[in-house]
């Protein structure tokens, strides 16, 4: 029997037992498209994760508050770590060798309100380093500058979402705003940037000087009343300075902190690199968690390929009686079976590639819709998919195939009268 | 045609040996038109199975065409068994889910040779089936059944058609139509070995071999 012949009988075969063939096919789908799913989705958030990152400069450091003696990386957070930074402190950093520019930040959530429009927002007190620092552009006016800071002046500069939703076509520059109630002249806008921070687009943000933040908006002291600064971000010339300049920054604090050679810092030096690993290895524990959901779900469709494979034969006994009774050899039986489980879990398979893109782009799309402020692209590597095919391929030959094999090598007579 | 010597067969069952056949020796010539009686248990399907290849003696020698079937290896058996052998069941055994004309075609797919649709439609035809080619076994009446099975024990030109209670699941009618279908082959010129436990089937053969308890009790010509 020629090999054309055993993938007629085999195709013929697949359609005559139309519920059993879709049944096998379905694990497979399955498995597959849950792999291919969930493991693109994984990448998809780490990607998001890396480019919230992008465009930070890699040759700044953040200086943050710390708490010697909180655990883990719970020593900056600012529930752990008191207030320790000034403004002082920012401007002592800023006369080290090598510092290219230095934009202290204090953050919060604050609610705007333009005319009818209100909205959430946070703010960003800080100073005019800050564009440079965070990669930002302006799209009209202009950003903060020295005499704001120092003059604590009422302005603000939008980020380009947030001057879209209080002003829509209106234009903003010269408008006034008011922040948490308080009166704020628009004297800029940000042009849109990309990116953003779990929820937050990085162009709802809006820009105040730091002074004001503090003097009019949250008042926050360190433990000798000055008024405090959340976090300091420092850019560094070039990336051979990196070290030298860190070694500054820690001896200029200690100094201006009055820190014994005995005691440990109550502020850190972070890195976007630090950062981004440290969610690196949040999300590569994610990818890894939904990869064993999805192996679990790959191993429970192959167990349903394997259960209706091994029934199918069992039932197939008396066929493979009655094809050995008119002529067939062993081989051929072996080829036809061979065939019928290489068509379903090459179809199978297929489908379940097709289902596993159109699930995990559909959950982008649908992440978008819902506008939560984050979005995920599904990241298909061709490793997953290859991985995926290859597994549920194998177990379906082979729990196609080794029954196949027994019941071939039964006499015919046994295999007629099987029961 | 088929010669066979001495031949034994004992089932194993778990630790006890049922001898299903004890020392068998017969020769049918070509064109013969042979029944096989006996009560059930007599050993007459096992001997049918034997003389089709379908299971292995236990012991003795069989010579089929002057060829020795116990040196033959099971793709030769397979061979000969699709080129020179052709089965019909008291069951039917098609496949459930095919058309007859897929049923029927089988035989030539495992043992190649071309123009398998005109030979397929020629055996339908010789068993008056040709109309009901695409019809599933479900569809078809007990008697039909049996005439696709025949039709697919024809379709190779084989020159041995084993029978093995043909017309057990059949009514009088279906079961006078498959006699003489086997009564028309074997004026053909095809050898029919037939087994059966009714006497008036019997009796309508050329001779008649009884089997009591594993043995050969009888051997007669019809007259």
């Amino acid at each position: 029997m020629k090999f054309i012949e055993s993938f007629v009988i085999a195709i013929r075969s697949l359609f005559a037992n139309k519920l059993r063939s879709a049944l096998t096919m379905l694990g497979l789908i399955i498995g597959v498209g849950a792999v291919i799913t969930l493991m693109s989705l994984g990448s998809g958030l780490q990607n998001y994760i890396a480019s919230t990152f992008e465009g930070l400069g890699t040759n700044t450091v953040y200086v943050q508050p710390s708490n010697p003696d909180a655990p883990g990386s719970a020593q900056l957070a600012p529930g752990y770590a008191p207030p320790s930074l000034t403004l002082d402190d920012a401007e002592a950093i800023a006369d080290i060798p090598n510092v290219a520019g230095v934009a202290p930040v204090n953050e919060n959530f604050v609610g705007l309100s333009y005319g009818e429009e209100d909205l959430g927002s946070v703010v960003e007190g800080t100073t005019a380093e800050f564009l440079e620092a965070m990669g930002y552009e302006m799209a009209t006016g202009r950003f903060l500058s020295e005499r704001d800071v120092a003059s604590r002046d009422n302005v603000v500069v939008l980020g380009s979402t947030t001057a879209e939703d209080l002003f829509g076509d209106e234009e903003p520059i010269g408008k006034r705003i008011k922040i948490n109630d308080k009166r704020f002249t628009v004297i800029g806008v940000m042009a849109p940037r990309g990116g953003g921070f779990f929820g937050i687009s990085f162009d709802e943000l809006i820009a105040v000087p730091i002074t004001t933040y503090q003097s009019r908006l949250f008042t926050q002291r360190t433990a000798s009343g000055e008024d405090a600064v959340q976090s300091i971000a420092v850019m560094i010339s070039s990336s051979e300075a990196m070290d030298n300049v860190r070694a500054d920054i820690e001896s200029v604090l200690r100094k201006r902190h009055h820190i014994d050679e005995d005691e440990d810092n109550d502020f850190a030096l972070v890195s976007p690199e630090q950062i981004l690993e440290v969610f690196g290895a949040v999300t590569l524990g994610l990818t890894v968690f939904l990869g064993l959901i999805a192996g679990i779900s790959l191993l429970v469709g192959s167990i349903g390929i394997m259960n209706i494979m091994l029934v199918s034969v069992t039932e197939r006994t008396r066929e493979i009686g009655i094809r050995k009774a008119v002529g067939g050899k062993r081989r051929d039986i072996l080829l036809q079976f061979l065939t019928e489980a290489a068509l379903i879990s090459l179809v199978g398979g297929g489908v379940g590639i097709l289902a596993g893109l159109l699930v995990s782009r559909g959950i982008s799309w649908a992440i978008d819709l819902a506008d939560i402020g984050f979005s995920i692209t599904a990241v298909v590597s061709p490793y997953i998919v290859i991985l995926a095919v290859s597994v549920s391929v194998i177990i379906g030959l082979a729990s196609g195939i080794y029954p196949a094999m027994r019941a071939a090598r039964l006499n015919p007579i046994d295999a007629l009268h099987y029961e | 045609m088929i010669k066979l010597e001495n031949i034994t067969k004992i089932y194993q069952m778990g630790k006890v040996e049922v001898p299903a056949l004890k020392g068998i020796t017969l020769s049918i010539e070509e064109g013969e038109l042979v029944a096989i009686i006996g009560a059930s248990g007599s050993g007459k399907s096992t001997l049918m199975n034997i003389i089709g290849f379908l299971d292995k003696p236990t012991s003795g020698s069989y010579f089929l065409d002057g060829s020795d079937v116990s040196k033959l290896n099971d793709n030769k058996l397979a061979e000969m068994r699709n080129k020179k052998i052709g089965f019909v069941f008291q069951t039917y055994n098609l496949l459930p889910r095919a058309s007859a004309f897929a049923n029927v075609e089988l035989p030539i797919i495992y043992g190649g040779g071309g123009q398998k649709r005109r030979r397929t439609l020629e055996a339908l035809e010789r068993v008056g089936l040709a109309a009901r080619a695409t019809h599933k076994p479900t569809e078809l009446s007990g008697g039909e059944q049996q005439r696709v099975a025949i039709a697919r024990a024809l379709v190779n030109n084989p020159s041995l058609i084993l029978a093995d209670e043909p017309t057990g699941n059949l009514d009088s009618v279906a079961t006078a139509e498959i006699i003489a279908i086997f009564r028309q082959l074997n004026k053909d010129g095809i050898t029919v070995v037939m087994v059966t436990h009714e006497m008036d089937i019997a009796q309508q053969t050329q001779r008649i071999i009884r089997l009591l308890d594993g043995q050969i009790v009888s051997d007669e010509k019809v007259t």
